[in-house]
């Protein structure tokens, strides 16, 4: 049987389908009224125990919700209950290759489980992983990284992606630093190579270190002081 | 393994415009800003088009390299390292204009209809 080829032309972004449900999440969130964080850091950089001290710190000054990404059990929703907020556990297919990031349908998923019009801040814990939680946008204001000094100086120009794409650099686990060989003004300088203009700070979700200044960044996004309103 | 999700993408846009019809060929251009591993995605590319009309196809892929137009001076350069540098003035705040891409540019398709197997 003869068969003929043909070249068909396409041009469509492979992440083409992501994004369009990415920016239906950010209509719902505009909506709302909610501003949005996509946390992301390798796996143990400290994202939940920092999550806790935001918490404690911004009790009463802003309704914050989690959606939490981070795991296939739910151990970091269940740390995060205690603080009575709204928090939503999406479970990211365990199917092989599936668990690696969070995307733009399973944070849609998890949407409804939360009371968004009651939440003014909603982070979203990715999943631990520096290279695929970069790729996918999901509705998000901002992208926020932590990377923590017991990961090395080097990290940002190993993963330029994820680096680059962050709005917001936490450098966490500084209390740890008298007992490393962690080359700080190094990791600042490999940092300054690959995101030379996302501000930087240096935390400690131990003991609190440079969390007030990560909160006063929160505080400083809160809902509408960044967007245009529909009257503008 | 993020090369998986977008292996399963390329699949499904390239099924979608074969509408029934085998693809022999799908042609990828990948940027070099993008942390896109070719062998990992060919790997991936075979196993999520197996049983689809996109199985057996060739998964063509061409690395653009990264380019930027300089906010301060207006230059354009190549970049190939980091820090992405203009190469006329130094400067650091550059507009990409190159190496993000991460599209399906082409596809070959076999004009005789296969009916069953589209994915
Ligand atoms: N020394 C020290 N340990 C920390 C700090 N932040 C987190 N950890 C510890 O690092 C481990 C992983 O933290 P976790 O918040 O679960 O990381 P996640 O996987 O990013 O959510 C826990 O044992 C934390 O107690 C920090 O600032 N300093
Ligand atoms: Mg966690
Ligand atoms: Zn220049």
């Amino acid at each position: 049987m003869e068969r003929t080829v043909a070249k068909t032309l396409v041009v469509e972004g492979v992440l083409n389908a992501n994004d369009a449900i990415a920016q239906a999440n950010r209509e719902q969130f505009d909506r709302a009224g909610t501003y949005v964080i996509n946390l992301m850091s390798s796996p143990g950089a400290g994202k939940t125990t920092l999550l806790e001290h935001t918490l404690e710190r911004l009790d009463g000054k802003l309704r914050i919700g989690v959606l939490e990404g981070d795991v296939q059990t739910t151990v970091d929703a269940d740390r995060l209950l205690r603080f009575g907020i709204p928090v939503v556990q999406v479970n990211t297919d365990p199917g092989f290759g599936g668990a690696c990031h969070l995307d733009a349908n399973m944070v849609h998923h998890g949407l409804g489980a939360l009371p968004l019009p009651a939440i003014d801040l909603l982070i979203i814990e990715n999943v631990g992983n520096l290279v695929c939680p970069a790729e996918f946008k999901v509705g998000e204001d901002s992208r926020v990284m932590i990377s923590s000094v017991t990961e090395g100086e080097d990290k940002p120009l190993k993963y330029p992606l994820m680096f680059r794409s962050a709005d917001l650099i936490l450098v966490n686990k500084v209390d740890l630093l008298p007992h490393l060989d962690f080359d700080l003004p190094q990791f600042l300088r490999n940092l300054d190579a690959v995101n030379p203009t996302a501000p930087r700070f240096l935390v400690s979700a131990r003991t609190g270190q440079g969390v007030e200044d990560w909160c006063a960044w929160l505080l400083a996004r809160r809902p509408n002081a960044g967007r245009t309103s529909p009257t503008d | 393994m993020h090369e998986l999700s977008i292996a399963t993408s390329i699949v499904e846009i390239a099924c979608r415009h074969a509408a029934g019809r085998r693809v022999t060929r799908v042609q990828l251009k990948v940027g070099y800003l993008r942390q896109v591993v070719p062998s990992a995605l060919t790997f991936s590319f075979e196993l999520v088009a197996d049983g689809t009309s996109a199985q057996g196809a060739s998964l063509d892929i061409e690395a653009v390299p990264a380019s930027g137009i300089c906010l301060q001076c207006g230059a354009q350069s190549a970049l190939d390292a980091f820090p992405l540098q203009c190469s006329a003035c130094g400067g650091f705040l550059l507009r990409i204009v190159a190496g993000e891409e991460l599209i399906v540019e082409s596809l070959e398709l076999e004009e005789q209809e296969i009916g069953t197997h589209s994915g």
